[in-house]
Formats: structure tokens, sequence, C-alpha cells
């Protein structure tokens, strides 16, 4: 489904991404940790396409098309979905208008009409019931006034609406307590399909024990240092990230 | 060689000449003091700290036709209609008003009429400094038509009274209407203004309206300056409100007008009032919109809020001058004002001046002012749940007047008001 390779990147003078190489397929989940500033967020950035984001080598393949070609809202539309670390509160855009909006965008690309207002509205009952997420949408800005476990959890209804075949969940469990937690990893379950794949990018192992991974991989100064099974998460969590520094450190001098 | 003769000049011999049998005796001192200070100073130049940023002398150097009737006014259609406004409608003619409206406890009449009844006198022109304001000199020295909105003691009408101007600009023209509200002890009106113009040629209004809010009073005035782009508008609006009074003014200036000078000036002359202004100027093309507010705080225990937002595309220019002013008396005061702006385009200009004097020590007050951009983050959010640019820049321009839209009061104006900056922004990024 997805097909990184050597994949390099720059933000203003700063080389941020020094060559990743990932294969993501359908059905898999993926979960990628590392240490702060080794590169995570920066990956999930280049992969939706943020503008100060400049990819200065390899290439990224959805399915076969090159990723890096589309524009956000088409990778978008294409089935690539990313569930924002610190989602925005857009006052004056509501919950409700912009999710149609927004799947309308989506389905208006692949030549689909406009959901019925009807249909739309059963479709949002089903998703909040599916992940939990009883917040009132209608007459509410988005994500405005959301406590922060709120906001993650918006998200991960968001991706339930928007159905997508790819999510990138990006550090979706800091400032989480362990009942959020639990609630975004039931959803992020419910929605795990054999034809669908999710990138769950994390510090904590916490997290894993409710996401299973089938692969972990270990960023650092951005480059994948080490893949594993998910047992690798655990090591992680035993022993810190230190002895995974050591050899790239001493291997680049 | 022919010279054409200034339009100062012609608007000094209109005076000299025009036939004064109508007026009364207080009628004639305010006009002769007026003109007075008009032909002193003549039309305002960019050297006037109040005009700095507006250059008005393009705009008069058209060959106006000064004095225009009502007659020529013929197969009125409305495209200011309202979409389900349910409202008392009155109409216009270049401002001038056939007859009387009465609707239950409210009068509208015929300035002209109107002004027969002595009892005016001590509203009429009362207010403003005429020394200062020469446009609403000239205005006050030559107005001809207009109306006047008369509410009665405890009269709350239930629906809003909807002025729908018609001017008639076939020829060009100036035209100078006068409007004058009197909303008497504990009464409530709510009144919406909106233009039509027929014909393209050039089209100056130099309008004045007067506001008098008694005592527990509450006016809901709502400007709605959607006009075509001959249209030049300079707008002055003179409020005096009176104790526990309440005003809320709305002024919405969205395209195409060419040139909108609006003066909102607020005298607080009782303790506890309460006044909210809420503005916002949507300008495209080679727009000018400029918007001068002051707030005279005079006693204990006031409330002013004042909130004007802005979204600039193109060419377009705007200009924002937000004056409070609390008076030592003035104890106890709270006002606040806000001016922010988006610029979407790099040719756009916006100068913003906000002002306080302070002259009481135990108050709460605030100003500020921003000029900026769409969010980033925001737009890219929104992109990257697959919404397009255009779509997603359309949602938080929409968002951004949202503080300012979600104050109206009248759903119908609301929604007319957010489908015109839809309709606008769609047609700046379809280009």
């Amino acid at each position: 489904m997805l097909s990184i390779k050597n994949l390099q990147a720059k933000v203003e003078d700063k080389q941020i991404l020094k060559g990743i190489n990932l294969q993501v397929n359908a059905g898999e989940v993926h979960a990628i940790m590392g240490p702060n500033g080794s590169g995570k967020s920066s990956l999930a950035s280049v992969l939706t396409g943020r503008e100060n984001f400049e990819v200065t080598g390899g290439e990224v393949l959805f399915d076969g098309k090159d990723l890096l070609e589309f524009s956000p809202e088409n990778r978008a539309r294409e089935g690539l979905f990313l569930a924002f670390q610190y989602p925005i509160e857009i006052p004056g855009v509501s919950n409700i208008n912009f999710l149609r909006t927004a799947l309308n965008e989506i389905r208006a690309y692949h030549n689909e009409p406009p959901l019925e207002a009807k249909e739309f509205l059963r479709l949002t009952r089903e998703k909040q019931k599916l992940v939990e997420f009883d917040a009132k949408l209608t007459n509410r800005s988005l994500n405005e006034g959301f406590s922060g476990g709120e906001k993650k959890r918006n998200e991960i209804f968001q991706l339930a609406m928007l159905n997508p075949k790819l999510s990138i969940l990006d550090e979706t469990d800091s400032g989480l307590d362990i009942d959020a937690l639990r609630i975004v990893s039931n959803g992020v379950n419910k929605l795990r399909s054999e034809k669908n794949a999710f990138i769950v990018i994390t510090h904590y192992q916490r997290l894993l024990e409710y996401i299973v991974p089938d692969f972990v991989h270990v960023l650092y100064d951005g480059r994948i240092v080490k893949s594993g099974a998910k047992e690798l998460a655990l090591e992680l969590e035993e022993k810190g990230y230190d002895w995974i520094k050591e050899p790239v450190t001493t291997a680049s001098v | 060689m022919i010279t054409t003769t200034s339009l100062y000049d012609q608007f000094i011999n209109l005076y000299r000449e025009r036939e004064i049998t109508q007026d009364n005796d207080w009628l004639k001192d305010l006009r002769e003091t007026a003109f007075e200070a008009f032909s002193g100073k003549g039309f305002p130049s960019t050297r006037l700290e109040d005009w700095r940023f507006t250059n008005v002398s393009p705009f008069l150097k058209e060959d106006f036709h000064l004095q225009p009737g009502a007659a020529s006014l013929h197969g009125l259609h409305n495209p200011a209609h309202i979409p389900l406004l349910d409202a008392y409608e009155v109409v216009l003619k270049n401002g001038m008003l056939n007859e009387d409206v009465a609707i239950r406890g409210v009068k509208i009449s015929p300035l002209r009429t109107a002004l027969k009844n002595e009892n005016l006198q001590s509203y009429f022109g009362r207010y403003i400094n005429t020394e200062k304001y020469p446009f609403a000199a000239l205005n006050t020295a030559l107005f001809e038509n207009g109306i006047v909105i008369e509410a009665d003691k405890n009269i709350i009408c239930d629906k809003p009274i909807h002025i729908t101007h018609v001017y008639n600009a076939e020829e060009a023209v100036f035209i100078q209407p006068r409007i004058l509200i009197i909303a008497h002890k504990s009464s409530k009106i709510q009144i919406v203004e909106s233009v039509v113009v027929i014909g393209n040629k050039p089209l100056f209004i130099n309008n004045v309206t007067e506001c008098c809010v008694a005592e527990n009073a509450q006016v809901d005035h709502y400007n709605l300056q959607i006009a075509p782009s001959n249209t030049h508008l300079v707008n002055f609006n003179q409020v005096v409100q009176q104790n526990n009074s309440l005003f809320n003014n709305y002024t919405y200036s969205l395209p195409d007008a060419a040139f909108v000078r609006n003066n909102l000036h607020l005298d607080l002359n009782g303790t506890n009032t309460e006044s909210h202004l809420y503005g916002l100027y949507l300008a495209g093309g080679n727009q000018l919109t400029d918007n001068h507010t002051v707030v005279n705080h005079m006693f204990p225990n006031c409330l002013s809020n004042e909130l004007y937002k802005g979204v600039l595309l193109d060419n377009a220019r705007a200009v924002f001058s937000g004056r409070i002013y609390v008076h030592q008396d003035a104890q106890k005061t709270n006002a606040f004002q806000q001016n922010n702006n988006i610029l979407l385009s790099n040719k756009a200009v916006v100068d913003s001046k906000p002002q306080l004097e302070i002259f009481a020590d135990d108050v709460k007050c605030s100003h500020g002012s921003t000029v900026g951009s769409l969010n980033k983050e925001a737009l890219f959010y929104l992109q990257s749940r697959g919404i397009g640019e255009t779509a997603a820049r359309n949602l938080l321009v929409k968002a951004f007047s949202f503080d300012v839209t979600n104050k109206i009061q009248i759903p119908a104006v609301r929604e007319y008001i957010e489908k015109l900056i839809t309709r606008k922004m769609a047609e700046a990024y379809d280009q």
C-alpha cells in the first residue's frame, strides 16, 4: 500500500529525514518509536504534504501512485489520513459543516454524489457510537472548547467518518489519561481491517498494549535504525533509547 | 475653452441660490452655521488627520447632478430583497419618502413634513460638530430629503423596519439624504438599511443619520452597504444615548461600492448605557473602505464594545480608526475595541489606528489591532481532510467573520450576509 524508499527531507536548511525506508501493506499496523527530535512527526508531515517540508530525495508510492506529487487535499482524497498531534481549534467552523464538506469533497473526487443529509446524519451517529465520542457536534466550532482528550477522540471520529486506506496517528496517546487512551484505542481497533493500514507514532510503549502492532520501527536521527516485532517496544520501554543511539552516533563519527 | 466649475463652487452657488421658504428659523440657522463651516474648509484633504489615509478628491471630479428628484425612478425592482426577512418595508427613492408610513407606535415620515414640528429641534442636528466634519456640514447645509423614524414611549416594535434606499444613477448624481431616528423612553426598534442602485453612472451619496436613544430604549441598527461599483458613500452616523439605553450597530460593507467612508460617533450621554459596534468589511477589486468610529464616555458605569473585522482581496484598501474617549467623570467605564484584518493578497493594504484616551482613573479599557493572513496551520488541517484549498480558504474566511456575523440578531439578515461572503469569496478565487 505504502512504499517509502530512501526518503530525505529538510526544513529550512536542516536535514531531518536522512533516508527512510518503509513498506506498509494492507491489514498491517506499524509502530514508529523514537526519542524527541528523531523525525517521527516530520515523517508524518512529509507524507501528508505540510508546506514547509522540502523533499530532497527518495520516493513514496501510495497504491502505486507517486504520493509526493499530490496536493495535501488530494493525498487525503486518495485515502491518506493524519490524526494530528495537536488538533487545531478553528472557531467559527462548525464540526458538522466541516465533516460534511470534507466527506463530500472526497466523494466528489471519486465521482460519487454528495451524501443525503439523512444518510450523513445516520453515518455521524453510527461512527460517534463506534468510537465512543459523545460530544455534541452541532452548533459547536471545530475542536473549540474541547478538552485534550476530546480533541484526540475527535481525530479518531473523523478517521472513522472518512474511512481512509492508510491512517497515521501522530502521538495520539500523548496527554491522554488511561480511560481516554482505552477509548481511542478501542476505536482504532474496531476500524482495523484487512483493507486498511495504520502507522502509529508514539513515544510510549503503553499505547501499543492497546493497539498491538505487527511491526515496530525505531527512528533516530532521521533514519530507521531498528525494526522488529511488537516485542521490540517492550525492550525499548525497559532499556530506553540510549542503546539505540550509541551505535549510530559512533558509526557516524 | 470651457472650464468646468469645481464641485465646491457648485455647492456654494447652490446654497446661495436656493429657495429657503420652507425652513423654520432654527433650521435656517443650523444650515447657515453648517454652510459657513463647509465654505470655510471645503472638502477634506489628506492633510487632515481624519482623512490621512483616504483621498476623497478623485471621487469628486465628476460632473454631478446635484439635486436629483425622485420622479425619474420607474420600473423599480429590488435586488436588495433579503430572503425570508419579515419586516416592515420602507422604500426611499433618491432619499425621498412619498407619504407617511404608520406602524403601531412607530411613525415614519418624510423629513420635510416632520421638520415643521418644532419638537424636532431638540434632536435634529444637535450633536454633530459641523465645524469638524465637512461632509456632515455640507449635508446639513443642503439636505433636501430624508425621513424621520420615531418610536413612541414604551413601544416594542414587533418586526424590523427595512429601509431600502433606491438611487437613480442613470446620470452622475450627488445626493444628500438625511435620516433621524428617535427611540423614545423604553421603546425598542430594529432598523435594517440596504441600498439599491439603478444605472451605472457615478453616484455619490453623502448621508447623515442621527439616532437618539432615550432613557431605557433600545435601537438595533443594521447598515448593509452592498452596492454596485459606481457607488461612493460617505456616511455620518451620530448616536446619542441616554441613561440605561442600549444601542447595537452592525455595519457590513461588502462588495462592490468603489468607496465607503463611515463615521460612527457615539455620545454616551447618560449612565449605565450599553453599546455594541460590530463591523465587517470584505473588499476586493480596487475598493476603498474606511471606518472611523468615536465612542465618547461621559458618564459613569457605561459599557461599550467594538469589534471590526476586515477581509481584503485584490487591490482593496481599508482604513480603520477607532477612538474611545473616557472623560474624567466616566468612572467604572468598560470600553473595549478590537480591529482584526486578514489580507488575502499581496497588494491589499490596511491602515488601522486604534486609540484610547482615558481621563478617569477607575476604568477597564482595551484596544487592539491585528493584520495578518489566514492561519496556515488551520488551512493545512482542513486540506488534510480532503477539503480543497479554495473551499478551505472560504471556510476560514467565514470563520474569521463569524465573531461579527453571529452577533446579527435577525436570522434572515445573518444568512443573507453569510451567503454574500461565500459568493464573493467564490468569485474571487474562481477567476
